[in-house]
């Protein structure tokens, strides 16, 4: 008799979500997961947005694909243009490009929808991109993060493929042109080219099959892989906790910032209604891919300055940085080495990305865990290594435009084109001394900053009428940011229990020299004591 | 320098740290025994809002005025669909509508999210907390305990000690995938040689040149010097596969001054009074070399920019491609219309393996 008295009363207490949580609690057990995940924290700084950039933007995009999908036929049944844009009206065209037409022009807010799509595509990849940067200069992918990167990797090339795919549907004549360049690009690869093109394209190209194939892809199997891999991507964010940068009271065991419940909740949930909303004022004022002016796909006619979206463009870039006659007859069999060649050179320099963690863990033998990100000149290196890797890639970029490049700038097109394919060679090399110089010289004024204090701007006259800059002491706590952060000193080649110099030890002797070789001593507290003194 | 060529046992550097407490090899990395001493969290800082309330009633009349903002995009946004009709065909009429519905939902966004970041940035309790980081394998404990339950498994199952069932079930796995493989050569057609398709165009003899899209014949007195034509052949838009065909017999003429032209003995009958015809589809990976100078009798590809001489048969002056445009051999008919003597006499397009 009293449990039902003490049951009427707690009932009478309790408010509508009370009820509402203890019915699903009941039959989920989601208290536990609010206890564990509702007050986690998570450190603050402008750069870890852009990972969050990347998956609001895919929101956005499943969000407006979506509704796409409802008008968009993937198609390449030929049909008569009846749409409301005149300079089309009466062309003959596949459905798919027909039924973008009318997502364009016959559906109210489908162009909105549609650049919304579109211009969050491009904000994807390249937010990707950035967040891929900062990991790398901060060395974020270091242990226990190695796999992350993989994944996170993994996801920059699942999106560019998206991308690609989701470009290609409208079947208009710069998209076609796209196709185009990857059948030829396809056909040169040895042995297996010309039946991969056959198989793709289902038969001759274009045929009639592509779009429908593309459209599979890019609505459901890459959006599985891409919503599969950042699930994984944000698991191991969670079991791994996130980075924070170096920072008084900050240390290897620990994390501060704002618990999820309420603070960073408002701000990440709020930050994607900014990102949503950025794109969407874009889509309002600027047109993204006209496809009514370029027509429907047709194999022979092309318009002058045809490009693709901006993350392709450094693999056609890179197909136009070849000298003329890279191909030649051998065995019976065509050579393309104008494809092959470039082909490598990305898939070479899309693998060196994906490895570099393993690379410098080997090479450094270190195996703790880091929490604690690097600011970038503290790794001379590796930060110089970083700008050369940027430097090829935004080379081949720039290769895309070439022939925009020389009309807009009045040069030749030949002139621009051997200035890049000096520029990929040299530019790298030039770009990794530079900003191995400038990280190193900010590591001296780091230095210098820490045991001497920084320029206060105020002149004194000494009594015997010398005059010197005051130096003011940071306090500790600034101090700290600039004296705490990892080195590494370069591996000593020595023989092994057997008194051999192996070949693999050699090599990771000589790549702890490159990238460890240059470098100051850290700060000691007996460097600060003695340092004080000086002025 | 770090001495860590033997896996770095020899040293245990980060044990005899002071401040590094993480476990595992610290491998070459330089531990300081003097290193600078974390100061610990600096002390707290009232924000403005904190110290003074009407600063926080100010922030709180802001956050909740955006959220009224967004309603107000959203409401804005529904109207502009009613209010802008596209359905004139006018692209003023398509401009406004875009714009009116898209700068409501921006609103409405852009609101929400200001106000979101405002709220937990100005009012919210400003107070950081601090998680502690424990290494990310599991415990000794779990460990151990996983490798038992894998032993325990392979005990009881056998998966080790039989290797025949182990060995053969391996190989079952290997194989039940091929056959899915196997069905995607259903992607491309049965009977057709991609190699044959590649090697053949619609061109042949006596088909008559005709322009590209309307496909009426040209007459070779249609030719000025000087002019260029983009050619399909007679019939092309008739077909099932046009495109298909289109895109390898697609053609370009130009009428040049027979002594600018510098063909190789045995074409020089290809060419007529100094018309000729080359394929447009490029050689590097099959754009349209659609551009022609006409100053220099230079062909143009917009897209990888190769560069081809008309005045020698067509070579690579510039540009990733190889090979010369393939050269379709022309003539004229008893009616005076240009008419192609044959196909192409080699594959036309992007280079191919079996090519040769």
């Amino acid at each position: 008799m009293t449990a039902t008295t003490a049951a009427e009363t707690t009932a009478k207490k309790r408010s509508f979500t009370a009820a509402a949580s203890n019915y699903i609690d009941e039959r989920t057990s989601i208290s536990g997961v609010v206890k564990e995940f509702g007050r986690k924290i998570f450190p603050d700084h402008w750069s870890f947005l852009l990972g969050e950039i990347a998956l609001y933007s895919f929101i956005v995009i499943l969000i407006t694909g979506t509704f796409l999908t409802f008008f968009f036929q993937a198609s390449q049944a030929e049909v008569i243009y009846h749409g409301s844009w005149v300079p089309l009206k009466g062309i003959q065209m596949s459905a798919a490009m027909n039924s973008t037409l009318n997502i364009s022009f016959d559906i109210r807010g489908g162009l909105l929808v549609r650049q919304i799509h579109h211009w969050a595509a491009l904000l994807f990849v390249a937010s990707i991109g950035l967040h891929m940067l900062r990991i790398f200069f901060t060395g974020a992918f270091r242990k226990p993060r190695e796999l992350n990167w993989v994944i996170g990797f993994t996801l920059f090339v699942l999106a560019m493929a998206e991308g690609f795919t989701g470009y290609s549907l409208p079947d208009d004549l710069l998209s076609g042109n796209g196709l185009r360049i990857i059948d030829g690009l396809i056909k040169g690869i040895p042995v297996v080219g010309t039946w991969i093109s056959f198989l793709l394209f289902g038969g001759e190209f274009p045929g009639t099959a592509i779009v429908g194939r593309l459209y599979t892809l890019h609505i459901l199997l890459l959006p599985a892989l891409v919503v599969a891999f950042i699930a994984l991507h944000l698991v191991f964010v969670v079991v791994h906790k996130h980075t924070q940068y170096a920072g008084p009271g900050r240390t290897q065991q620990n994390v501060s910032g704002f618990p999820i419940l309420p603070v960073y909740a408002a701000k990440a949930g709020g930050f994607f209604f900014i990102v949503f909303g950025v794109v969407a004022l874009m889509a309002s004022l600027f047109t993204i891919n006209p496809i009514w002016l370029y027509g429907p796909y047709d194999p022979s006619p092309v318009s002058a300055g045809t490009q693709p979206d901006w993350y392709i463009g450094f693999a056609d870039g890179m197909l136009r940085l070849i000298p003329p006659h890279w191909e030649f007859v051998w065995l019976d069999r065509t050579w393309s080495w104008n494809i092959i060649v470039p082909v490598l050179i990305l898939v070479v320099f899309l693998v060196v990305v994906a490895i570099y963690p393993f690379v410098e863990a080997w090479v450094t033998g270190d195996k703790r865990e880091h929490h604690i990100l690097d600011r970038p000149r503290n790794q001379a290196t590796r930060t110089a290594i970083g700008a050369a890797g940027v430097t090829f890639y935004g080379t081949m970029w720039a290769a895309a435009s070439s022939d925009l490049i020389a009309t807009h700038f009045k040069l030749t097109m030949e002139g621009v084109i051997h200035t890049l394919q000096f520029t990929l060679i040299l530019g790298p090399i030039v770009a990794y001394f530079i900003t191995k110089r400038i990280c190193i010289a900010l590591q001296k004024k780091d230095r210098s900053v820490a045991l001497h204090g920084y320029e206060s701007g105020r002149i004194v006259k000494l009594p015997g009428g010398e005059f010197i800059e005051v130096h003011e002491q940071l306090d500790e706590y600034e101090r700290w940011r600039l004296v705490s952060y990892d080195t590494y000193q370069p591996l000593m080649l020595r023989p092994n229990s057997r008194g051999k110099i192996t070949f693999v030890n050699r090599l990771r002797a000589g790549m702890s020299r490159w990238l460890f070789e240059d470098r100051l001593e850290p700060i000691t507290k007996g460097e600060i004591e003695s340092g004080h003194g000086h002025h | 320098m770090a001495q860590d060529d033997n896996g770095g046992t020899e040293i245990t550097p980060a044990a005899s740290s002071a401040v590094d407490h993480r476990p595992g090899d610290a491998g070459t990395a330089v531990i300081v025994q003097d290193a600078v001493e974390n100061p610990g969290f600096p002390p707290h800082r009232a924000r403005i809002t904190d110290k003074d309330p009407r600063k926080q009633r100010r922030a709180e009349r802001t956050i909740y005025t955006l959220f009224y903002l967004s309603i107000v995009g959203s409401i804005w946004a529904i109207a502009a669909y009613i209010a802008f009709p596209i359905e004139s065909g006018k692209i003023s009429d398509l401009r406004i509508s875009t714009l009116a519905i898209g700068l409501g939902m921006t609103l409405a966004l852009l609101a929400i999210g200001f106000g979101a970041v405002h709220w937990a940035k100005a009012l919210m309790v400003d107070k950081e907390g601090i998680d502690i980081r424990h290494p990310v394998q599991g415990t000794d404990e779990t460990r151990e305990r996983a490798v038992e339950i894998f032993q325990e498994a392979d005990a009881e199952s056998g998966f080790g000690r039989r290797t025949l069932i182990r060995n053969s079930l391996i190989g079952a796995l290997v194989a039940f995938p091929l056959p899915a493989i196997v069905l995607f050569r259903g992607l491309g057609p049965m009977n057709e040689d991609p190699v044959k398709l590649l090697s053949h165009t619609m061109w042949k003899k006596g088909m008559r040149l005709t322009r590209d899209p309307s496909g009426t014949p040209i007459r070779a007195s249609d030719v000025t010097l000087g002019s260029v034509f983009h050619v399909i052949p007679e019939g092309l838009n008739d077909k099932e596969d046009a495109l298909d065909q289109k895109a390898k017999a697609a053609v370009l003429l130009m009428r040049l001054e027979p002594k600018d032209l510098h063909p190789s003995p045995d074409r020089k009958s290809w060419a007529y009074d100094g018309i000729v015809a080359y394929s447009k589809i490029c050689t590097h990976v099959g754009c349209p070399v659609a551009l022609y100078e006409q100053q220099t009798h230079h062909l143009l590809c917009p897209c990888h920019q190769s560069q081809f001489d008309i005045t020698h048969e067509a070579r690579v002056i510039f540009g990733p491609a190889n090979r010369p445009l393939p050269q379709l051999p022309i003539e004229v008919d008893a009616d005076g219309y240009l008419v192609a003597q044959s196909d192409f006499h080699e594959p036309v397009g992007p280079s191919f393996w079996e090519r040769h």
